[in-house]
């Protein structure tokens, strides 16, 4: 037997070849087309253009971090815009604070819905915040602590199938509804916004949207492979064998519940780096972020995308995304009632997803 | 009593279940390399026997050594298999969307943590032992094939694979030829005949024609205890054997 001794079965990762070729294309095409592309020409990508392309690739790595737990390990988590909404936020905080003495009452360090509030000073948890590097650890140690302490109760409680779907969608619940108070110190119902700059760099130049479009897609191939890693690890493979047979794996000796808190975890960690990377683009965070639909969607997403293959679940996010801002704009009243179908349809007719449609990407 | 001897003792055990006794002060041993079969009707307590070796069910009183320094009663299940002790159940439970080779790597024995299985690789040692259960078991043509394309038959082989992978010194086998073909049950008896001798296996089975082929020393239990032991010959001429069986 030639076989490298690092493979269990044979066949390659053609799906995950192709997706990253695309990434690769869309990130040297979107500045090409921006900057060096005449805005008179046909060719020409808006700076609105490219903030779309932005979030539906946040989109799409939210669907890759529903799609590790889900597809891989059988965990349905129905609150999984809850992590993404806390790196948002994360970031949104560091955003809020860049912009000083700019705001409407022009206080040089609280944000404008603080005078607004009466707040006198600066809330200790916005301490910090003022530095690009605490906000970058806060939105990856943020949904992480909360997907450690989450997930180490419901795993250690054996709470596992609908019951966790269940429990999730009402963490994401609680969560929106504490954000939207205005004593949380969060801006209420009105979140976050008029963002002025992003580490010196104007947010509202081509230029920075170039890069953070460029960052965007750079975050999503390395969360990808990182992904493509557990799963083809041998973990990947006690995490396949907890999805079909959680007691037989026990008995094998191996920690189910570790397993499942440790890629929760993570699964979490890249949900919030893709929020914190969508904030700066769209320019808003509010709680409505954390409403259940949400997380809803990115399941349907995976669904539609094609579970248990990650980059399936990528394109199901884009692919979704772009047929949502099509109808929402042509056919606003609609669109429930399409994303309603696709996911029935999906369900019945290609359990597989879009992807299983392709028959070349399946590992020979 | 010489307990070097033996590789499993148990003594005296005694399980009641709301004062129904489904094991009334059992004493059974088990030589090394052995292949022990045991029969008996139902509700003879074979099943709750194989529960009380693999720590799953723990006896009101009695002993159970697992050779001369083994306490089992002392140790929880995953220590129990540790220390040697596999047990296939009845029905087969195989990773149906894992292969073969991936179902017996999962098997290996080592460390068990996250972190640890995520920078696993195969050794040439274990690629070799894996290779070595695969001819074993009769499954190498079938090394790349998915579980759940196998046979139902073929799914027991892999599930005794997967016990095998840890070189268990006893191998508990609970109806292993139920619901196979006439030809994948000759293959099973085969297979474990070819066990035995490296492994104890005890077998408990129904089917008196599979028994008789593979048994060298059969046990017959009843209402909890033993009531006949020796070859399949000695057994089926027992008068107690006949009238516990034909109910005369």
């Amino acid at each position: 037997m030639t076989f490298p001794l690092w493979k269990t079965r044979p066949g390659g990762d053609r799906g995950g070849a192709w997706f990253l070729a695309v990434l690769f294309v869309v990130a040297v095409a979107v500045p090409i087309l921006n900057q060096a592309v005449p805005s008179s020409s046909a060719f020409h990508l808006s700076a609105f253009g490219i903030t779309l392309i932005g979030k539906y690739l946040c989109y799409g790595m939210l669907a890759l971090s529903v799609d590790l737990i889900w597809g891989y390990c059988g965990i349905l988590s129905l609150g999984h815009a809850a992590f993404f909404s806390l790196g948002g936020y994360a970031i949104g905080m560091y955003l809020m604070r860049q912009i000083g003495p700019r705001g409407v009452y022009g206080n040089p360090i609280l944000p404008d819905f603080m005078v607004f509030l009466n707040y006198k000073s600066l809330p200790w948890f916005w301490y910090g915040f003022n530095h690009f590097s605490f906000a970058l650890l806060m939105m990856v140690l943020a949904p992480g602590l909360l997907a450690l302490v989450f997930g180490w109760f419901a795993f250690r409680s054996r709470v596992t199938g609908v019951y966790f779907s269940i429990i999730t969608q009402a963490l994401t619940y609680a969560l929106m509804l504490a954000f939207f108070r205005n004593d949380m110190g969060f801006g209420g119902n009105n979140g976050f916004t008029d963002f002025k700059d992003i580490m010196g760099f104007d947010l509202h130049s081509d230029g920075t949207h170039v890069v953070l479009l460029v960052c965007t897609v750079v975050a999503l191939a390395a969360s990808y492979m990182a992904c493509r890693t557990i799963v083809e690890s041998r973990a990947g493979r006690v995490i396949r064998a907890i999805r079909d047979a959680e007691s037989r794996t026990r008995f094998l000796g191996y920690p189910v519940e570790s397993f499942k808190l440790w890629l929760f975890v993570f699964s979490g960690i890249i949900a919030g780096i893709a929020g914190a990377l969508y904030v700066p683009q769209v320019g808003i965070i509010n709680p409505s972020e954390f409403a259940p639909i949400n997380s809803i969607e990115a399941v349907i997403w995976v669904a539609v995308g094609g579970r248990g293959t990650l980059y399936g679940a990528i394109a199901g996010a884009v692919l979704v995304n772009y047929a949502k801002t099509y109808l929402t704009g042509a056919f606003p009243e609609v669109w429930l009632y399409a994303l309603g179908a696709l996911f029935v349809l999906v369900t019945v007719f290609l359990p597989r997803g879009i992807i299983g449609l392709l028959p070349t990407l399946e590992k020979k | 009593m010489k307990r070097f001897e033996k590789r499993l003792y148990l003594e005296d055990l005694t399980v009641s279940f709301d004062g129904f006794k489904a094991l009334n002060e059992l004493t059974l041993y088990v030589e090394p390399g052995e292949l022990l079969c045991i029969i008996g009707p139902n509700g003879a307590g074979k099943t709750t026997m194989m529960d009380v070796i693999t720590g799953k069910t723990r006896p009101d009183s009695g002993t159970a050594w697992f050779g001369s320094n083994v306490d089992l009663l002392q140790l929880s299940e995953p220590e129990i298999v540790r220390a040697g002790v596999g047990r296939k159940f009845q029905k087969p439970t195989v990773f149906e969307q894992l292969t073969v080779f991936e179902n017996l790597e999962l098997s290996l024995a080592g460390d068990r943590s996250f972190l640890r299985t995520l920078c696993a690789r195969i050794s040439t040692a274990q690629q070799k032992r894996i290779d070595e259960v695969l001819e074993i078991i009769g499954l190498s043509a079938q090394r790349w094939a998915a579980g759940k394309i196998l046979s139902h038959g073929q799914k027991q082989w892999l599930e005794i694979g997967m016990l095998l992978m840890q070189n268990p010194e006893l191998l508990l086998v609970d109806e292993p030829v139920a619901g196979m073909t006439p030809s994948e049950i000759d293959r099973t008896a085969e297979l474990l005949l070819s066990l035995a001798g490296e492994h104890s296996v005890v077998v408990v089975e129904h089917d008196m024609a599979f028994v008789r082929s593979i048994a060298r020393r059969v046990v017959v239990l009843h209402e909890g205890r033993v009531i006949a032991e020796g070859d399949m010959e000695k057994v089926q001429k027992n008068p107690r054997v006949i009238e516990v069986y034909l109910g005369v």
